[in-house]
């Protein structure tokens, strides 16, 4: 490389921004003129920047880029100097030539995404409609299920009196129990039933809620319950109403196990 | 510095020439030329359109530039010791030629010489 040797050394400590005073201006009014050094310059500064990536610089803070992105929010649009008017001038140029190219591309491409989209969208519809309709189906259920006002009758064998029943459907992992009670005698004052759970792996039983039946005797707990408790068997006691209802004290009116 | 050197290529797009090198290279050059002026108090010395940076090869994926990063390790463990000490007091703590001829005893034109063939050196590893 025809650099000239006088300046070989200077070049290298002015790509380092270390070159002062009259160095530094007897280089520059060189540089000025000689293409070459100019050249070798750009390759120092070159090998400068290899020196930064021989390192991980520190991450700039959170907020920087938050900060940066306000301070540019807030230029105004077009740059104000004549230079760089000048400049930016080609740039926008640039910016217009490949937004068009761009604008081309997308609808060209956008014309299948959007049969494509079109199909998604009639193929969510059906499922939407065919959820909806399982959905009205399981309110239904469940809205008969709970209302107070639903007729509720009890069939027993012909000729037999009715007993004291009760039923409870539980999903463990759903954490879901429903019960329901019928022709429970009347409550003494001052008690209550319980409902327990009593867990397969010979856990304490879990409370499940205390309920006190309607006048005809009948009663729906649908209590809060812990998830993946297996079942062994269910109970109802009868409980002082005030008190603790840690563990089932008082009478077993109805006990069951699982099938 | 950051802010300062987005904000000013925000405002001149222009300044960088893609024709002419490697976008990585050139904010590496004019961050570390900003933040030395910022530390030195000075202003800043060099406009950033008038700074031209070159390398080669150019390596714009992340492989190569983790090659060249090996490559310019090793390089700078392969030398004198006291040429890389010159260098990296140069380059990473922004002395002076001058300072760094204080602070080690040596003749000033032989900091200046280990700066420039150390410099030179990282070059004939990424050539080689």
């Amino acid at each position: 490389m025809s650099v000239h040797e006088q300046f070989a050394e200077d070049l290298a400590l002015y790509a380092l921004g270390s070159l002062e005073g009259e160095e530094r201006t007897s280089l520059e009014k060189h540089l000025a003129t000689c293409a070459s050094c100019r050249r070798e310059l750009e390759m120092l500064r070159g090998d400068t920047s290899l020196l930064a990536m021989t390192t991980v610089g520190a991450k700039p803070p959170a907020r920087s880029k938050q900060r940066l992105m306000a301070a540019i929010a807030n230029e105004p649009r077009m740059p104000v100097a004549a230079k760089a008017a000048k400049t930016s001038r080609s740039f926008w140029r640039g910016v217009a030539w490949a937004a068009a190219a761009i604008a081309i591309l997308l609808w060209f491409s956008s014309e299948s995404m959007n049969t494509e989209l079109r199909r998604q969208i009639a193929e969510l519809k059906v499922r939407v409609l065919l959820q909806e309709k399982d959905l009205q189906h399981a309110r239904e259920i469940v809205a008969t299920l709970v209302d107070p006002d639903a007729m509720k009758v009890e069939l027993v064998a012909a000729g037999s009196k009715p007993q004291p029943h009760g039923k409870a459907i539980y999903q463990m992992h759903n954490r879901s129990l429903i019960f329901f009670a019928s022709n429970l005698p009347p409550l003494p004052p001052e008690k209550i039933y319980e409902l327990w759970l009593f867990p397969a792996n010979g856990g304490a039983p879990i409370a499940a809620g205390m309920f006190k039946p309607d006048a005809k005797g009948g009663a729906m707990v649908i209590p809060p319950l812990p998830a993946g408790i297996e079942a062994k068997n269910f109970a109802v006691t009868m409980e002082p109403e005030s008190g603790s209802h840690e563990a089932p004290r008082g009478t077993m009116v109805m006990v069951g196990a699982g099938e | 510095v950051l802010q300062e050197i987005f904000m000013q290529l925000w405002r001149h797009p222009g300044a960088f020439d893609a024709s002419r090198g490697n976008m990585g290279a050139w904010l590496a050059v004019i961050a570390r030329n900003r933040a030395i002026d910022a530390l030195r108090r000075r202003k800043p010395e060099d406009d950033i359109e008038d700074v031209v940076v070159s390398v080669e090869p150019d390596f714009a994926s992340v492989a190569d530039r983790a090659r060249v990063m090996e490559k310019v390790r090793g390089a700078l463990d392969g030398m004198p010791a006291p040429q890389r000490a010159a260098l990296e007091m140069a380059y990473f703590e922004g002395l002076t030629h001058a300072e760094i001829a204080e602070k080690t005893g040596e003749p000033l034109g032989t900091v200046k010489t280990r700066i420039r063939t150390g410099l030179l050196s990282l070059r004939k590893v990424l050539a080689a």
